[in-house]
């Protein structure tokens, strides 16, 4: 692995502001819904979870997951 | 400061840090950082002239309606010209001020290109982590690190006091960068002169700002909240994309052998 490809999730226009952060849970929320609706095979899915990754601190990631758990986690999935 | 002390501070100091006594802004290391410096130049023209001019017509006033010279004042009440003169100039000099002003804000602001890459940088009391999950597969962190101050009393020769750290941020030159700032605790901020970037960090937001550092080299910053004792510094390493990759690979290969 000596080229690393340059790739991260695209700026996205229905977020233009410094404040990232509803971009980031959009992301989120785009990748769980998309394997509620496709399965968890999906490939299409594959991107959402790139892009929130890329977005989100790993903290809050951990934290949705379990939220998701325990059926506690408060966005629209 | 003998001579030999005079040779070592003129040698040594690094460029892209603060210097003692220094007067001016930093080099500039992103486009940004240059379109600053020449508002900066722009409007110290305008400032220059003011001052002067002011400075002319108050010495003037002092000098001839001094009660010595000039016992009964005048009374004028009324000039017409010199009133239109005195309300057009400072209402068209700050429009000269203005536009170049406004044209760098907003084109600081905006994002015109999809960036190549995305950087987590996290404050915490006190320390800052960075998270490069481009490369991610799952939710596991597989590239991330904590940054500490080297503590005051045990810099290396020819570190600087209270600015180095111990892991650098790595980061591609001549690349567009997106820089996620945020903080899991108090208030911080990732401010690093030379890119012309300073940005809060504040817990549960996540503000993005956007850098593309044209050259190589190594840029120094620190934390610009008030966010307790240990102020933490940051340092950005700006390395060829061809570094970079290995860099990023010889990082992430041993990782991800042991998971």
């Amino acid at each position: 692995m000596g080229e690393i490809e340059l790739k991260t999730a695209p700026a996205d226009f229905r977020f233009p502001t410094t404040n990232q952060s509803r971009h980031c849970f959009t992301r989120y929320i785009e990748f769980h819904r998309c394997v509620a609706a496709k399965g968890d095979e999906a490939t299409e899915c594959e991107k959402f979870a790139k892009y929130y990754r890329s977005l989100c601190p790993g903290e809050w990631v951990d934290r949705w997951n379990e939220q998701r758990e325990n059926g506690i986690f408060p966005g629209p999935l | 400061m003998s001579f030999t002390g005079i040779f070592h501070f003129f040698t040594n100091s690094p460029c892209d840090a603060a210097e003692p006594w220094q007067l001016g802004s930093q080099d500039a290391a992103t486009p940004m950082m240059q379109g600053i410096i020449d508002l900066h130049h722009d409007i110290f023209f305008f400032l220059i002239l003011i001052l002067v001019f002011v400075s002319r017509i108050l010495v003037r006033a002092l000098w001839h309606f001094h009660s010595k010279k000039n016992p009964i004042p005048q009374r004028i009440v009324h000039g017409t010209t010199i009133e239109i003169l005195r309300t057009i100039f400072p209402s068209i000099i700050p429009m000269f001020i203005a536009i170049p002003s406004f044209a760098l804000l907003y084109s600081m602001d905006e994002v015109v290109v999809d960036p190549a890459m995305t950087i987590k940088a996290i404050g915490h009391q006190w320390y800052r982590s960075y998270e490069y999950s481009d490369y991610n597969s799952s939710d596991e962190q597989s590239l991330t690190f904590d940054s500490y101050t080297i503590p005051e009393d045990d810099p290396e020769l020819g570190q600087s006091r209270l600015l180095e750290v111990d892991n650098r941020v790595v980061v591609p030159a001549k690349t567009h960068l997106r820089i996620i700032v945020t903080s899991a605790d108090v208030p911080h901020s990732w401010a690093v002169p030379s890119s012309g970037v300073k940005c809060d960090a504040v817990p549960g937001r996540l503000n993005q700002i956007s850098i593309s550092v044209q050259r190589e080299g190594v840029y120094y910053g620190q934390c610009s909240e008030i966010c307790g004792t240990n102020h933490a510094s940051i340092v950005v390493e700006a390395v060829s994309r061809k570094d970079y990759g290995s860099r990023v690979s010889n990082q992430l290969i041993p990782q991800t052998g042991e998971a």
